[in-house]
């Protein structure tokens, strides 16, 4: 039986699908059986950030409305033979899918998956719910802004009643991600630090990951940015970070500003 | 020490964090209240919906704030004349009260 696991954030733009692809690029390389679930119906991106826009057949609506069947709509990663994708529709009717079909298809897929990474959208709305609906675990992602930790903050509270773990009177895992996090900036007591955002969201961190010139370039290439960029900072915090949820202990770091200023120089010369 | 160029920013962040802590008290107040009425509304429909069949748009309730203390008003239309258990025990099974 897979583990579900929803990303989810609340607000838009933080990183959630950046993370999603993350993450399921680093536990397929780590040889474990991995899908990754767009549910953000109408908006989806999830395929963009993979690379795989050109195959997209069918999507979430088509087996949640029977109109195709999983293995139809499944892409396989062309990079990571574990790595699978099951992109959203592009349609608009945010109602077309289900709370049954939607459960019926995580089913199959907990059956056929060692993780099923759901990336939720933005929001509070019904697409947002569905996403955590069926999910043993969430992944909170949030930058150090106050929009960002406010809209955090508020989900927290639905992680902790939406999902049907819940309301069958199991617990359900929550993990904080905190992503674009610049030390520097932080050191110059310009950004929230760590400490002032898990003094908010009092939730077990699962990582801290970098602001980096990195993911952008990653989602350029249409590649995860644990497969593109695996030297990088970024990539390390990811692999980390999907070692801490399968359950290793790996210990965590805080970034710190701690270049001197031949190599900050330096770095800024290379950017 | 600040020779060249004189520092006039104050550091942000710290303004972030007061404005972040400020701002979630009022939304827990907000949050709170709205979610208190209405599992109120839910426990008490259920409360009272175990012993008659009552209609869920007919439970209403209400809370009045004044300064010092606030006060509920709940407001519930039962389909029967209310009778006393002792006369209920002896009408048992008329089918006015519906059990679940």
């Amino acid at each position: 039986m897979g583990k579900v696991i929803v990303v989810t954030s609340g607000k838009g733009g933080v990183g959630k699908t950046t993370s999603t692809a993350a993450f399921g690029a680093a536990l397929a390389r780590a040889g474990q059986k991995v899908v990754v679930v767009d549910f953000d119906v109408g908006l989806r991106n999830l395929d963009l950030v993979m690379g795989a826009e050109q195959c997209v057949e069918f999507d979430l609506t088509n087996v949640v409305q029977g109109t195709a069947n999983l293995s139809q709509a499944l892409l396989r990663d062309k990079r990571l033979e574990l790595l699978y994708l099951l992109p959203a529709s592009q349609t608009r009717d945010k109602d077309a899918l289900t709370e049954d079909g939607v459960a019926n298809v995580i089913c199959e897929l907990r059956d056929k998956f060692e993780w099923v990474i759901c990336d939720s959208p933005a929001g509070i709305e019904r697409g947002a719910t569905l996403a955590m609906r069926f999910a043993d675990e969430a992944i909170i992602v949030a930058n150090p802004e106050i929009s960002s930790v406010r809209d955090s903050s508020r989900m927290l509270g639905l992680v902790d009643s939406r999902p049907l773990k819940v309301e069958t009177g199991g617990r359900l895992e929550k993990h904080l991600l905190i992503t674009r996090y610049d030390p520097e900036r932080v050191a110059r007591g310009e950004m929230l630090s760590v400490m002032d955002v898990t003094a908010i969201l009092p939730i077990p961190l699962l990582g801290i990951i970098p602001e980096s010139e990195e993911v952008l370039r990653a989602s350029n290439l249409g590649a995860p940015i644990t497969v593109c960029g695996r030297e990088s900072a970024v990539s390390q915090a990811y692999f980390d970070a999907a070692r801490r949820i399968r359950g290793d202990r790996v210990k965590m770091t805080i970034p710190s500003d701690n270049k001197n200023l031949l190599t900050k120089w330096l770095g800024r010369r290379a950017a | 020490m600040n020779r060249i160029p004189p520092r006039t920013q104050v550091n942000s962040a710290p303004v972030a964090r007061e404005r972040l802590q400020s701002l979630l008290e009022h939304d827990r107040c907000l949050i709170n209240h709205t979610d208190l009425l209405s599992v109120l509304r839910e426990e008490i429909y259920a409360l009272v919906g175990r012993h008659a069949a009552i209609d869920p748009n007919k439970v209403h309730i209400m809370v009045a704030s004044s300064n010092t203390a606030s006060t509920l008003s709940v407001d519930i239309e039962v389909p029967f004349r209310v009778r006393t258990s002792a006369t209920r025990r002896m009408h048992d099974g008329e089918g006015v009260f519906s059990y679940r």
